[in-house]
């Protein structure tokens, strides 16, 4: 324990030293993290607390940094999607597109109107699976399990219909740059009409077991409250920022991947406290949903699913063994030898926790020369020691599974 | 209880008789301890996304004996490291370790926990058997929750046959030594 | 009306003169450079500029170009956003490759406080006037600067990798 141990130098350590309370006790010291149960992820806050009060704080991050930034610079395009689905895991069709579509933006490919669509329903898949876990885990932490149970068991209904899709159930890898890497089967579509009627009913339980439960409503609401100037300060996006009455959503400011059919409302809160943070995320799904309805509904005819970029496209496995054409294009694009131009670009997403950006610099080679990655959560994540000062200690927990900080995204 | 559906484990091999029943300590010790691992899930990222998904109803980890997550290192039984663990989170894998009291398991769960998994870099241990022994390793990224239950079920079958005796031996205090364990 | 970026570059020009060049669009982008002392200046005028107002920073990174000259070994780049009008851009400044330094911006925008450390981590590029300017994803230990091209990507203490059975030995035949 003893390399734990704050040095005597330490403020917290002298600021114990100096300040006596009234009642003659001393300001204590806790350290939160990184392994704490009550923490869904790896993080340390060292916390100088006044009994149950906390007084500040002090994050420390970094503890699975993976160095997703330097592999980049040394991995061939296509091999950059495994990395983006390991940086915010409960979403990472989000992460993949966004980062296909970077490319598409650097290489200038029209991808068609029926893939977009395609596009559309799995991102917005991921949504409801990240808020899924987000405003369950919530519940969790206030004490109601049942809650977490319950909702699980549609997570496992969207993984079945990702795994029709690409054949992995976490972490997807899916697509291609222009598309995707097959077409969608019947079964898939199958399995996600299920999941739409299924689902509605178990997420308005979920929504009455919590929104007037007298006990959640205590734990949350006042909880961590942020008002929408330090929050723009502090770089907040996404279901935290609108939480606190900021109508900001990257799919709205800047369509991609044709959002712009869509008809849907940005929910906004008032308080940005906890209790708006999960009603934002709740109105989120219900939003994401009615997307995938209007996606189905007005899914173009055909079977496009991809682009006609044979440069960059796969060719279908019996063509290369039967046409020259294609075995060249296939083992150009396997060996990483497209032709790219030198370039830098920069894509915005919204991301289960916000704008997840993509720079990506490149110098005509095979890798990126440059790419980084504007994790939502690392940056707002630094608001946390300001949002917790003052609060009770069960309530940091609380705050902290509210902002939905996903270890991988906040440390790369 | 022959109309309900409830399994009972079976028996160890022993002598039974008109009252009584006679077994080797070892199997009796064996099965009580492996039908009750208390796990520790030391998760740190996407691994541990489908541990909760193991947990959950639909996998229900409960089945094997293991639905009491034991958050404390020192009553737990089964540490269960799932994803990265970086260079700077070693220390403290280890501390949670060393805080465990024997006898204890170490379940490697995916890639980065057993080798590093794709992320071959600086920053990342190549493998927590660089720092604490363990006794299975899951492979995938991420491993399926039938993959993770698979993996408690081998670490079961360990733990069933396990000697009473393992903890004490020179072979076993080698091993910790070998690790620089105490 | 929309804010156009000629009126960017115009503003721009007029209060900085020289300072900010290399105006160009890249694809749905609009970019320019900064020389590296005049940045908080830059920044703050676009921050407070009741017409430009951008208030919000999305992105700060640094980038390493071992190639280019002495004076522009490594580079910061900043990306802001105006919400009000929707128009985003981004700021280049190259800085020189010894003892890189440039002004923080972390009294001009909170949230770059952590974006500036990671790239103080990453690059080793000095913050002036950053309140707590120290490693933040790496260990405190950690001597090198990982994103640095000439930095080694793998793990070297690695043993199981026998570099002959890769080809990057010279004498693996």
């Amino acid at each position: 324990m003893s390399e734990l141990l704050l040095p005597p130098e330490h403020r917290y350590a002298k600021r114990i030293k100096e300040q006596l309370n009234e009642d003659g006790s001393e300001l204590s010291i806790l350290n939160l993290g990184p392994t704490h149960p009550a923490t869904h992820g790896i993080f340390q806050n060292i916390l100088l607390m006044d009994g149950e009060r906390i007084l500040e704080a002090e994050p420390t991050i970094g503890y699975i940094h993976r160095a997703f930034e330097k592999i980049a610079e040394n991995r061939p395009f296509y091999q950059i999607t495994p990395l983006t689905d390991r940086m915010n895991y409960c979403s990472s069709p989000i992460n993949n597109m966004g980062w296909w579509m970077t490319l598409e933006k650097l290489l200038d490919i029209e991808v068609p109107k029926r893939a977009q669509y395609l596009r559309v329903i799995v991102m917005e898949l991921a949504r409801i699976t990240d808020h899924i876990i987000c405003n369950s885990i919530l519940g969790v932490d206030t004490g109601a399990y049942t809650g977490f149970l319950y909702v699980f068991q549609f997570r496992e209904k969207v993984y079945e219909i990702y795994e029709e899709i690409c054949g992995a159930r976490l972490t997807t890898n899916m697509g291609r740059i222009g598309g995707f890497e097959r077409d969608w089967s019947p079964k898939a579509f199958e399995l996600l009409n299920t999941f739409l009627e299924e689902f509605p009913a178990a997420w308005k339980e979920f929504e009455n077991l919590f929104e007037r439960n007298r006990i959640f409503i205590d734990r949350t609401v006042n909880v961590g409250p942020i008002s929408a100037e330090q929050a723009m300060a502090y770089g907040f996006t996404g279901p935290n920022l609108r939480a606190a009455g900021v109508d900001y959503d990257v799919r709205v400011s800047q369509p991609y991947s044709s959002y712009e059919d869509f008809d849907f409302i940005i929910p906004v809160g008032k308080s940005g406290d906890t209790y708006d943070r999960f009603c934002v995320r709740n109105a989120e799904v219900w939003e994401s949903l009615s997307i995938i309805r209007q996606a189905l509904a007005k899914m173009p005819e055909g079977n496009d699913f991809h682009a006609d970029v044979p440069d960059y496209y796969l060719p279908p496995k019996e063509d290369v063994y039967t046409s020259m054409e294609s075995l060249i294009y296939h083992f150009k694009i396997v060996m990483g030898e497209v032709p790219v131009p030198v370039a830098e670009v920069y894509h915005p997403v919204e991301g289960g926790n916000g704008e997840l950006g993509f720079y990506l610099v490149t110098d005509g080679s095979r890798t990126p020369y440059r790419l980084h990655f504007r994790r939502p959560c690392f940056i707002y994540y630094q608001a946390y020691p300001e949002m917790i000062k003052g609060a009770l200690l069960s309530d940091a927990i609380v705050i902290l599974s509210s902002l939905n900080v996903i270890a991988g995204e906040l440390d790369a | 209880m022959s109309d309900s559906n409830i399994n009972m484990v079976a028996p160890p091999e022993g002598v039974v008789g008109e009252g009584f029943f006679a077994t080797k300590l070892n199997d009796v010790v064996g099965m009580a301890r492996a039908n009750s691992l208390w796990p520790l899930p030391f998760a740190t990222s996407c691994c541990g996304i489908e541990f909760m998904a193991t947990m959950a109803s639909h996998y229900d980890l409960a089945r094997f004996g293991s639905e009491r997550v034991s958050f404390s290192p020192r009553q737990a039984d089964m540490l269960m490291v799932m994803g990265t663990i970086s260079k700077k989170m070693a220390p403290i894998l280890r501390q949670v370790y060393e805080q465990m009291s024997e006898p204890r398991w170490v379940i490697a769960v995916g890639a980065c926990a057993s080798s590093g998994g794709i992320f071959d870099t600086y920053s990342v241990l190549q493998g927590i058997d660089k720092v604490i022994p363990v006794d299975v390793y899951v492979p995938g990224c991420p491993p399926r929750p039938e993959q993770i239950v698979d993996g408690v079920m081998k670490l079961q079958e360990l733990v069933r046959t396990e000697s009473v005796r393992r903890r004490s031996s020179p072979e076993y205090q080698e091993l910790l030594a070998s690790y620089n364990i105490k | 009306m929309a804010l156009e970026t000629i009126q960017i570059q115009e503003k721009l020009v007029e209060s900085f003169d020289s300072v900010v060049f290399e105006f160009k669009q890249e694809r749905d982008l609009f970019s320019f450079e900064v020389a590296a002392d005049k940045i908080t200046a830059v920044i703050l005028f676009l921050k407070n500029d009741p017409t430009l107002r951008f208030h919000f920073l999305t992105d700060l990174c640094g980038i390493h170009y071992p190639d280019n000259d002495e004076e522009h070994q490594f580079a910061v780049v900043y990306h802001l956003h105006n919400w009000y009008e929707n128009k985003r851009i981004k700021i280049k400044t190259y800085i020189k490759g010894e003892n890189p330094e440039i002004k923080s911006i972390s009294n001009i925008f909170l949230c770059s406080n952590w974006m500036e450390r990671e790239t103080y981590d990453f690059y080793g590029i000095n913050f002036i006037g950053h309140p707590q300017l120290k490693r933040i994803l790496n260990m405190d230990e950690m001597i090198s600067f990982p994103m640095r091209k000439e930095f080694p990507m793998e793990d070297s203490g690695r043993t199981d990798k026998d570099d002959r059975f890769f080809g990057r030995t010279t004498d693996n035949y």
